[in-house]
């Protein structure tokens, strides 16, 4: 039988507020245990929530970017139940009224050429307060509790089970993760668990209408695992079916050790959390005012971004959409193009895609922490354009301003970097290079090609490769022919 | 309606109290007896009735979003039954 | 008699100190509270350091009107540094470790707390039979219940242990023991005291409020508990105002001219023991004297208030008490297996019969299936309840009635059977509600010598208007300076 995958994620992303959702105590990572943990998040006895702005704005932020209903009212619940790490016995979540419904976002599926746009809708995101971590290391037998993070502003971001693939998946969340980061909502810190990620997942026969039973997969914090995990996950559901067995709906955690996925503890009252509206808390009211100022702060979208550098550029779809996948790599790229000019956008591309991205990477940074600016690319590129640099000079320049710094005229002079482009000095170095190597320019006479390669190498390297190699070219090529 | 003493247990099993056998019993009668008590606004139509959760019609005030709370773990963790290195200490949690 | 307000003379006076006046009370605490219990908590040292920082207010010439009086808190209310215990086993061992609002404001204005009073675990209970403590005696006659759950408060103020004292009112918490133990007692509009630091029993319901000798005194008190708080979201963002401002005695022989008093029809039909029908009579009469006028107002749904508050109360409440479960503070059982058996242990343990009762109600209504029916259906009668305050208030400025169906009944007499009990709250459930204020000030005695409390309820925000009614009958009147004979005038027992 054939099957096909169905495919849903909840995605807890933290937001990147300076305190918590409903106390004033910091979020900051890192710091020692329930040492940011006020008398609101122990939920001592007398306290009480009072709503962040910060984090209602930025739930707002986001739905104005996937296109959503932000509704006008909205209300806090309780999710009633007991667990170490939830300090007042219930979570402070959004039930029946979320802040925002509806909104897709869009995917490429297929790879090259043969990539597509999917577009992937959104069911709701709503705000909630996060829960305490539990530390399972041996405490004479116990496990110890740290509230820092209890009351941390979390937006959950559901989607609609609307992909097929654990590659649709991945393409989903990676792209909610550039929007969310490019709208600074969320650091997308995958590490520090600003960027989670839960998958339900079910199969079903080709053909078929209704979904199966899903399971979901909790706490996936990167994207590998979220594939690994869904892959792993989709195999042993059609296994289980095609041997007899039912799917149960079943909440399990993935083993990065193992790849494999495991139920989790027995939640008995999973399906009974008793949600009411939270009495310490009143119906939540956008205005118009507001969000049209929150409107007016949203930056371009990577999509319309995308779009607009296909459009204007010429880029191909692949190039705008890897400089689109990170917010300050497209600000970097429209920077250095503003200076270099928008002829050179295709040649400010390559760089960013090649020699910038290949840096990063053996420096493990991130494009934030790129030590050029946007000026000296610029100059790089317009010395590349008027000649002054071929490519391999223009490397060494690149590579000099990433480890020492400096503009790139001043380098190639400093350096004596300059291509050289004098045709009477490269006349003269091929006048040379011919009398010291008659065999070669005799084989090339003779009808060998080979030769003249032979004879450019040596004229590049009698010029410590500062010759313009087109100009060696066409000048070599001249004065062989011309006989003499 | 009624309670039955499954009912009783399930509830005291939401609820986190431990009921012995011999107290559901006793549970189930005085819940049934101020269940009777409730049962008479059933009867009542409330058709097209907003449901009222706040005395006052209000919308939520919201908070800057500033950090005004100093670090008073000792303090806080002085009330605590039990405490290491920072952390509550509870019975072994099983994911 | 001593009133807030002639004590406040004093200090002013400089006839006596806020030191002296505290060791008085202490005195007497240490007297009759034993007999009483209407204290859990007593600390005469850091009553007497409050005490001398008063008069040293004073003596710096910083001193406010109210600087130096002492006043009991109810033992819901965390006090930083006071065992705070809300009448549980659960918080038996619990040193709170911050403030509640109502407590910043009192220590603002200087005013030494004199201990924290008893009262019925969570607020849960019309008789405080139900605190871990032990039952509250009433003394007019200590055979009797003071009334719940501010019952500690109400004892204490009632029995000459302090002057006045802070309560709390879900479903008329304040106003029934007020009623039962003679004393006057104001519920404020929902949301004018702030409740943080209150430990919530019903947090759409729960308000705080002053127990005191007379309105007087309630005006000047709630002029200390009023104000924006913005730590509680339900808190009014409102201009500060003056509670004493229509107390001012109105020259002439008909204070009330053109007062017009509401008398609900369901009040006086059946439930009322024949003295408090003819004790509030009586007050009518009295009123009417004063110039007021009555009408006749319906409220048809008052009658849905119990069962509408007995599924949102536990509702609230099964919530607002899953914090406490043995991690953070207070009780935890001595010997569990495991997690699961930690939490239920403890919980069965920390907490007493009626608080088990109710989080259970309040579990169910809101579990799967049955949310609708219960929940649902409760918040569309409290609405119903609501408008029809709002109907009855387009023709009159107050509302009159009894504020209990009997005085108080004899401890044990109710315990166990939680329905009784619950009906004893029948005539105040419906303010909660609704959110409006309301107060109960003494209007007779049964043929017992027990007192008899009449309820004023006001629309919304109209406390100094109520306040100024019931001032007016107190000037009239002077059921409220009867003083049971457990008092010093009958001699203190060595």
């Amino acid at each position: 039988m054939q099957w096909e995958t169905v495919i849903g994620l909840e995605v807890h992303t933290q937001l990147t507020t300076q305190s918590k959702i409903f106390s004033g105590a910091s979020i900051a990572f890192g710091a020692a245990p329930n040492t940011q943990a006020c008398q609101v998040d122990l939920a001592l006895p007398g306290v009480l929530p009072v709503l962040n702005k910060g984090a209602v704005e930025r739930a707002i932020k986001f739905g104005l970017a996937i296109g959503a209903r932000l509704n006008r009212t909205n209300v806090f619940a309780r999710k009633n139940y007991f667990y170490p790490d939830l300090p007042k016995g219930y979570q402070i979540s959004q039930f029946e009224l979320p802040i925002v419904e509806g909104g897709s976002i869009d995917i490429q599926v297929g790879e090259g050429d043969k990539a597509e746009t999917k577009t992937i809708r959104l069911t709701r995101a709503h705000l909630e307060e996060d829960a305490g971590k539990s530390l399972h290391e041996d405490f004479h037998g116990m496990t110890g509790i740290d509230l820092n993070r209890a009351g941390t502003p979390l937006l959950e971001i559901v989607s609609e089970p609307d992909m097929r693939s654990a590659k649709e998946a991945v393409a989903y969340a990676k792209a909610l993760h550039t929007l969310v980061t490019w709208i600074g909502t969320c650091d997308g810190n995958m590490q520090e668990g600003s960027f989670r990620v839960d998958a339900n997942v079910s199969v079903r026969p080709v053909g078929q209408k209704e979904f199966g039973t899903r399971r979901e997969i909790k706490n996936l914090n990167s994207f590998r695992f979220l594939e690994q995990a869904i892959n792993y996950e989709v195999r042993w559901q059609i296994e289980q079916i095609e041997d007899g067995h039912k799917i149960q709906q079943a909440t399990v955690l993935f083993d990065p050790d193992t790849g494999e996925t495991r139920m989790m503890r027995s939640k008995e009252d999973a399906h009974d959390y008793r949600y009411f509206p939270d009495p310490d808390l009143l119906p939540v009211k956008l205005d118009e005012a507001w969000i049209d100022q929150v409107r007016a702060g949203l930056p371009e979208l990577p999509g319309a971004m995308r779009e607009r550098f296909q459009r204007d550029y010429g880029l191909t779809a692949y190039d705008a959409a890897s400089l689109t996948s990170q917010r300050e790599m497209a600000r970097f790229f429209m920077d250095t193009v503003a200076l270099a000019g928008d002829g050179q956008a295709k040649t400010v591309a390559n760089w960013l895609q090649g020699e910038v991205s290949a840096s990063l990477n053996r420096a493990e940074k991130d494009v934030s922490a790129i030590p050029i600016t946007p000026g000296q690319l610029a100059g790089l590129v317009k010395r590349i354009a008027d000649g002054t640099l071929s490519n391999k000079l223009a490397k060494q320049v690149f590579e000099a301003m990433w480890n020492e710094g400096g503009e790139p005229d001043a380098i190639i002079e400093a350096k004596g970097l300059k291509q050289m482009s004098d045709s009477g000095e490269i006349e003269r170095i091929i006048d040379e290079v011919m009398a010291a190597n008659a065999k070669s320019v005799e084989e090339f006479r003779s009808g060998k090609e080979k030769a003249f390669n032979a004879l450019v190498g040596q004229v590049m390297k009698a010029s410590r490769g500062k010759a313009n190699p087109a100009q060696v070219n066409d000048l070599l090529r001249a004065k062989l022919n011309g006989g003499a | 309606m009624s309670l039955s003493l499954q009912d009783v247990e399930r509830i005291a099993q939401l609820a986190r109290i431990r009921v012995t056998e011999s107290e559901a019993a006793g549970y189930r009668d005085q819940l049934n007896g101020i269940f009777g008590l409730i049962a008479e606004m059933q009867a009542v139509d409330t058709a097209g009735v907003e449901p009222m959760s706040h005395a006052q019609d209000l919308a939520q005030r919201l908070r800057p979003d500033t950090v005004t709370e100093p670090d008073r773990r000792s303090a806080f963790q002085a009330v605590a039954p039990q405490v290491e290195d920072g952390l509550y200490l509870v019975p072994k949690v099983i994911e | 008699m001593n009133t807030i307000q002639s004590l406040s003379q004093l200090l002013a006076a400089g006839q006596a100190s806020s030191v002296e006046l505290c060791q008085d009370y202490l005195a007497r605490i240490q007297t009759r509270n034993p007999e009483l219990n209407a204290f859990i908590t007593v600390d005469p040292e850091r009553t007497l350091a409050e005490a001398r920082a008063a008069d040293a207010r004073r003596a710096a010439g910083q001193a406010g009107m109210l600087t130096g009086v002492p006043i009991a808190h109810k033992d819901i209310f965390c006090a930083e540094g006071w065992l705070t215990t809300c009448g549980s086993k659960m918080l038996s061992n619990f040193v709170s470790p911050y403030d509640a609002h109502v407590i910043e404001q009192f220590k603002a204005a200087g005013m030494p707390c004199l201990g924290k009073t008893n009262m019925d675990e969570f607020a849960m209970g019309s008789s405080n039979e139900t605190s871990f403590y032990g039952p509250v005696k009433n003394p007019w006659d200590t055979s009797r219940v003071p009334g719940g759950s501010s019952g500690g408060s109400a004892a204490c103020v009632a029995g000459g242990l302090a002057p006045a004292a802070t309560g709390t009112d879900t479903g008329g918490s304040i106003r029934q023991p007020a009623a039962l133990t003679g004393i006057t007692g104001l519920k404020p509009t929902y949301g004018v005291v702030s409740r943080y630091g209150m430990i919530a029993f019903a947090s759409s319901l729960d308000q705080g409020g002053p127990m005191a000798r007379t309105a007087e005194d309630c005006a000047l008190l709630l002029n200390v508990m009023a104000g924006f708080d913005p730590r509680d979201s339900t808190s009014l963002e409102r201009a500060k105002e003056d509670y004493t401002r229509e107390l001012t005695p109105t020259p002439g022989a008909r204070p009330l001219a053109g007062l017009k008093i509401g008398l609900p029809r369901e009040f006086f039909a059946e439930g009322m023991s024949a003295d408090t029908a003819r004790a509030v009579e009586d007050a009518i009469a009295q009123l009417k004297g004063l110039g007021a006028e009555t009408v006749e107002v319906g409220l048809p749904n008052s009658r849905l208030s119990v069962a509408a508050y007995y599924v949102l109360a536990p509702a609230e409440a099964s919530s607002n008490l899953s914090r406490f479960d043995g991690v953070r503070y207070g009780y935890r059982t001595p010997e569990y297996e495991d997690l699961t058996d930690m939490y239920e242990k403890t919980r069965a343990e920390g907490f007493g019969a009626e608080v088990k009762r109710r989080i259970m109600i309040g579990t169910y209504v809101l579990s799967h299936g049955y949310y609708d029916a219960y929940y649902i259906q409760a918040q569309r009668l409290r609405r119903l309840i609501a408008d029809d305050f709002t109907e009855a208030f387009k023709s009159c400025d107050v509302i009159l009635g009894p504020t209990a169906p009997s005085t108080a009944f004899k401890l044990g007499e109710k315990a166990d059977d939680p329905v009784q009990m619950y009906l004893s709250d029948i005539y105040t459930i419906a303010v909660n509600l609704a959110g409006l204020p309301g107060m109960s000030l003494p209007c007779g005695f049964d043929g017992q010598g027990l007192p008899i409390g009449m309820q004023l309820i006001g629309n919304y925000f109209s406390e100094a208007k109520m306040l100024g009614v019931a001032h007016q009958y107190q000037l009239a009147t002077d059921w409220h300076q009867h003083r049971p004979a457990l008092s010093e005038e009958k001699g203190v027992r060595s």
